[in-house]
């Protein structure tokens, strides 16, 4: 491990003879070329990152999440750095190159020598041009999210009221940062001195469909007037934004978002040094600042590379991830030996503001002679639509979209080719059809900032060979870990999914979603003519869709279905046949096929006189336990006829099933909250245990999980949680679709600051929508990521009641909540169902001598083949003394 | 449990097909329970002669035994498994990691893994035998 932010001496202790590298800069550009560096071999070369930030390389495209929200933006996997031919120094900032001497200085004094140097500095937020831009905000890195927030939680708390936020500048930073104040519940504006927003990418109409869109999000928008000064008080605290026109706008709070300049202060400084001895300057600079570098990404100084946006190429610096993306590989293909070269910056731009659909590409303004542009415009909806094309109308040269940009992710691919239908068919929002299918070309780029072809894709969905196992992908998220397509932006995504679907289709791949060779439905159509039909068995059920007799993936499936919908007791009326392991017993079989048992504990609150109880049936029963994950006990070892008696003693005790064997709620997971800790700012506790006792119960595709924290500090892990919710003084913050496990996710923002009735009837809505369509075993996570438009769809159903179907949904809820019945109470009424717990049905209560257990750590474990084979299997399970149960 | 050798029926077991891995010239019937005490396509497990035998009365009506022994983990689980069909053939899948086996003769049906002991079964009166 060599994440250090120490100040180190010189590389020591580096093997004569291997290479080494020295990035300067930790950002995304940097990221992507030691990651590129190590996917082509790190053998024989060392490389040595100097970071001045003090994180992990994180993803600058996504900030605003971290804005708005508590989004992990780190790069990667973390693990990534241990590697020990890399060595990541972070606050750890260079001051001057020496050129002649082969080093980077840094600010702690250290030297750093190197054989082939890579500049990744970046740019900054280009300083407001008049008097108070030092009273000004930027918006440029998490340190400044982290201060923005603070200052507006300050502003709040010492106002009194909502803060007014002035944002100087209209182009995506500065809509981003607006909207983002919005979103942290300020009153907040747009200044922009053109005539109309993001008019580096948007032409006047598209400008103006834009300002609309804007309107509607609900910040005002200044557009036309030059800002001229901050204005502030004689405490320093910021009262104003005064304009070139002679008007004031208010604030309490100013930030500059009125463009990048490129960090190019190494590259000057080495030039002065060397204008200052006399000799030639060694770096070019751009004509907007930047090091100038060629092609392959080389500065002109020998074993001097450049990449991202301290890097001019063609007289331009741009702040876009793609092409930062492209160069790191080119410099890393050069160091292989290879012979890539930077093809230019691709430009295209997507707006990822929630509701604000926005893009625009290649060449937008039509400035190729002789370029058409093909409009559709409708002001008044905010819509405006724009093809770009060659004079013959058939080369796809750029375009705009505003407020419909649903055809962008199907043209973008094409840019420079040939159209396969005519222009104006992609105008779809002057037809309301939909754009014309497109054939992608192999080479077409489908994800820019990653730089994936279409190609690239399809070898994917074959079986390229490219990923361990080399089986052809068949899900997204497989597609998305081996290509990296999508993993960055997300803008091409849709485009994504289609092609993959396309591609499996062609394949033959049956993308049919047929449960199993019994049904030819898939889940979703499963659970619906159950719901519509009002099915009750699954006799019925086969006997209307299916064939044959079942099996192990379509019975579970129905029984999960029918239980979702009718809270009957899962074992009678043949039921029981169709469970799986788990739910047969009402307990989880462990490898040597005894069971293990686990009380509810809602919340993880417990008192003394139950946790006794547990102990009390543990030590009875010779039961092994261990603390679960879900702030719970779990007591293993119980053969299956003990499970009867050892539920009689918990039930009496005031405890009920914890359900860990279903397919079900499984623990609101909580930290203990404002009642105790003195940074709660809302009682999780109590929430959680709220939430704990409603869901209880809810037969789901895949277990639930939540997590309730009662402050940002998160100790509940509730991000890692199916549904989480995180208290802010505002209300509670609503998280979905994260999970631990094989393929962690972090649950994403649904809906911030809501009172408790709203969190319930959000989570009532989330839970039933996925209930309702999510695939077999599908996890919340997958299951968003996969439905047709993604979290944003889930947005507009569970907040927005898009499909008009909420009402139903919470019925649904209410329903379960009022007939939950406690399945082991159930079990114990009923001597016909107690039948089911027998061990031999011509011995009901012989215990099984299979089951062998030793003592480990003063516990049973099962005893492995050699102990077996040693105590022989006739060694009686529960014995009274000794280590042998 | 009573067990009885009914030796010219050895070989010939009535209901539901030949096993596949008894050798007949050991086996006698056992009579291990009553067909009411068995619900339908809910397993359960027998203790025939000392040994586990799950056994399973299908909502057909037929009755199989196999060995209550999962080959694959060593755990006497098999009778908690699901029954179901494979192109016709009535199965049951281990519950632990859900191979599934004939449940005729015991043959397992997910590629090469080794099969289970199937036991000839039949009802006389409203008695379950097992041949073991
Ligand atoms: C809010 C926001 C939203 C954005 N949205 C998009 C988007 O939607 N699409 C898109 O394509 N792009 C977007 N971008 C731009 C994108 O983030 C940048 O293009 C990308 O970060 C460039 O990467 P880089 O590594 O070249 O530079 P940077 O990200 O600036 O990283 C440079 C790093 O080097 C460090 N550094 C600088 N000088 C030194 C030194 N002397 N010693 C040590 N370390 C040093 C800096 O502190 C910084 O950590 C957005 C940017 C922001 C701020």
């Amino acid at each position: 491990m060599s994440v250090r932010s120490t100040p180190e001496g010189t590389l020591a202790g580096t093997p004569a003879g291997t290479r080494r590298i020295v990035v300067v800069g930790g950002g995304p550009a940097a990221h992507r070329f030691v990651e590129a560096m190590a996917a082509r071999g790190l053998d024989g070369r060392s490389l040595t990152v100097l970071s001045e930030e003090n994180y992990l390389p994180y993803d600058r495209v996504n900030l605003g999440k971290a804005l708005t929200g508590h989004a992990d933006l780190t790069l990667g996997d973390p693990s990534f750095w241990a590697d020990e031919r890399v060595s990541l120094r972070l606050g750890s900032r260079a001051v001057r190159l020496d050129l002649d001497a082969r080093t980077v200085h840094t600010r702690d004094g250290a030297e750093h020598p190197y054989d082939e140097l890579v500049l990744a500095t970046g740019s900054d937020a280009a300083p407001l041009p008049f008097p108070g831009a030092a009273s000004a905000h930027v918006y440029r890195t998490l340190d400044d999210v982290h201060g923005l927030k603070r200052a507006l939680t300050l502003l709040s708390r010492s106002l009194g009221r909502k803060p007014h936020v002035v944002v100087i500048g209209g182009g995506l930073l500065g809509i981003e940062a607006a909207a983002g104040a919005l979103e942290l519940g300020a009153e907040s504006s747009v200044v922009n001195r053109s005539g109309w927003l993001m008019n580096a990418q948007l032409d006047e109409g598209a400008g103006q469909a834009l300002g609309r869109l804007i309107a509607g999000q609900g910040f005002a928008v200044h557009t036309g007037t030059a800002p001229s000064a901050v204005l502030t008080d004689d405490d320093g605290a910021v009262t104003g934004v005064e304009l070139a026109d002679g008007r004031v706008l208010p604030a309490d709070l100013v930030v500059a978002a009125v463009g990048i300049r490129p960090r190019d202060e190494l590259a000057r400084r080495a030039n002065e040094d060397a204008l200052a001895g006399g000799g030639a300057a060694p770096f070019s600079v751009g004509p907007r600042g930047g090091v100038v570098i060629s092609e392959d990404c080389s500065t002109g100084v020998p074993r001097v590379w450049a990449v991202g946006e301290v890097a001019s190429f063609g007289g331009e610096c741009v702040g876009l991830v793609a092409p930062a993306n492209a160069m790191a590989e080119v410099v890393a293909d050069r160091l292989h030996g290879g012979s890539a070269a930077f093809p230019g910056f691709d430009t295209a731009t997507k707006l990822k503001l929630s509701g604000v659909d926005v893009a625009s590409f290649g060449d937008a303004f039509a400035a190729t002679p002789g370029a058409l542009e093909i409009v559709y415009a409708d002001p008044a909806r905010g819509v405006y639509q724009k093809v770009v094309t060659t004079d013959d109308a058939r080369t796809l040269l750029g375009g705009i979209f505003v407020g419909d940009a649903a055809p962008y992710q199907g043209l973008r691919p094409l840019l420079g080719r040939e159209l396969p239908a005519e222009p104006g068919a992609f105008l779809t929002a002057a037809g309301g059809g939909s754009a014309p299918e497109t054939e992608l070309p192999d080479d077409a780029v489908l994800c820019s900032c990653n730089n994936v072809t279409a190609g690239a894709i399809r070898d994917a969905v074959g079986g390229c060979g490219a990923c361990e196992g080399s089986a052809p992908v068949q899900e997204l998220g497989e597609l998305k870990g081996c290509t990296r397509a999508g993993t960055q932006c997300g803008s091409c995504v849709p485009m994504l999914k289609k092609l993959l679907e396309k591609e499996l289709t062609t394949a033959g791949v049956t993308v049919s979603k047929a449960l199993c060779e019994h049904f030819a439905l898939s889940r979703q159509e499963l659970f619906d003519a159950i719901r519509v039909l009002q099915l009750t068995s699954f006799e019925e059920v086969l006997h209307r869709y299916g064939s044959g007799a079942g099996c192990d993936i379509c019975k579970p499936t129905v029984a999960n279905i029918l239980a979702s919908q009718n809270s009957a007791y899962v074992l009678d009326a043949g039921r029981g046949t169709l469970q799986d392991t788990n739910d047969r017993a009402l307990a989880n079989m462990q490898k040597d096929g005894s069971y293990s048992v686990v009380p509810r504990i809602p919340g993880g609150e417990i008192t003394p006189e139950k946790l006794a109880v547990i102990a009390s049936v543990a030590q009875q029963y010779g039961l092994y336990t261990k603390i679960t994950g879900g702030q719970r006990i779990d007591l293993f070892g119980a053969r299956l006829e003990q499970l009867p008696e050892i539920w009689k003693i918990l039930i009496d005790a005031g405890m009920e099933s914890g359900q860990a064997y279903g397919k079900s709620l499984r623990t609101v997971k909580s930290c203990v909250g404002s009642t105790w800790c003195r940074y709660g700012v809302q009682d999780s506790v109590s929430m959680a245990i709220r939430l704990e006792l409603r869901y209880r119960g809810l037969r789901s595709p895949h277990k639930l999980k939540l997590g309730v924290s009662g402050c940002a500090r998160e100790c509940a892990e509730a991000r890692g949680k199916d549904v989480g919710v995180i208290a802010t003084a505002d209300g509670w913050n609503l998280y979905v679709g994260g999970n631990g496990g094989a393929t962690p996710s972090h649950a994403q923002l649904l809906a911030q600051g809501l009172d408790d009735e709203t969190l319930i009837r959000y989570i009532d809505r989330y839970f039933m929508y996925y209930i309702r369509t999510a695939d077999r075993l599908q996890r919340t996570a997958r299951w968003q990521e996969e439905l047709d438009g993604g979290l944003e769809q889930v947005r507009r159903v569970v907040l927005e009641d898009s499909l008009g179907i909420a009402a139903e949904l919470e019925d649904a809820m209410a329903r379960h909540v009022d007939s939950y019945e406690d399945e082991w109470a159930a079990t114990l009424k009923d001597p016909e169902r107690l039948r089911r717990f027998r061990a031999f049905v011509n011995a009901p209560d012989t215990a099984d001598d299979s089951i062998v257990h030793v003592s480990e750590r003063e516990q049973i474990r099962p005893a492995t083949d050699p102990e077996r084979v040693l105590l022989g299997a006739t060694i009686p399970v529960r014995g009274t003394e000794g280590d042998l149960r | 449990m009573t067990s009885t050798a009914i030796p010219e029926l050895v070989g010939i077991p009535s209901f539901p097909g030949v096993a596949g891995s008894v050798d007949p010239a050991v086996t006698s019937w056992h009579s291990v329970c009553r067909v009411q005490d068995l619900e339908p396509d809910w397993g359960e497990a027998a203790l025939v002669e000392g040994r586990q035998v799950a056994l399973f009365l299908l909502s057909s009506g037929a009755v199989y035994a196999v060995e209550q022994r999962d080959p694959v983990t060593g755990a006497h689980v098999m009778a908690r498994g699901i029954v179901g069909s494979r192109a016709g053939q009535a199965t049951i899948a281990s519950p632990l990691h859900k191979q599934v086996y004939r449940l005729s003769d015991g043959a397992c049906l997910d590629g090469a893994g080794s099969s289970l002991a199937a036991f000839p079964t039949r009802v006389v009166g409203d008695e379950i035998q097992v041949a073991a």
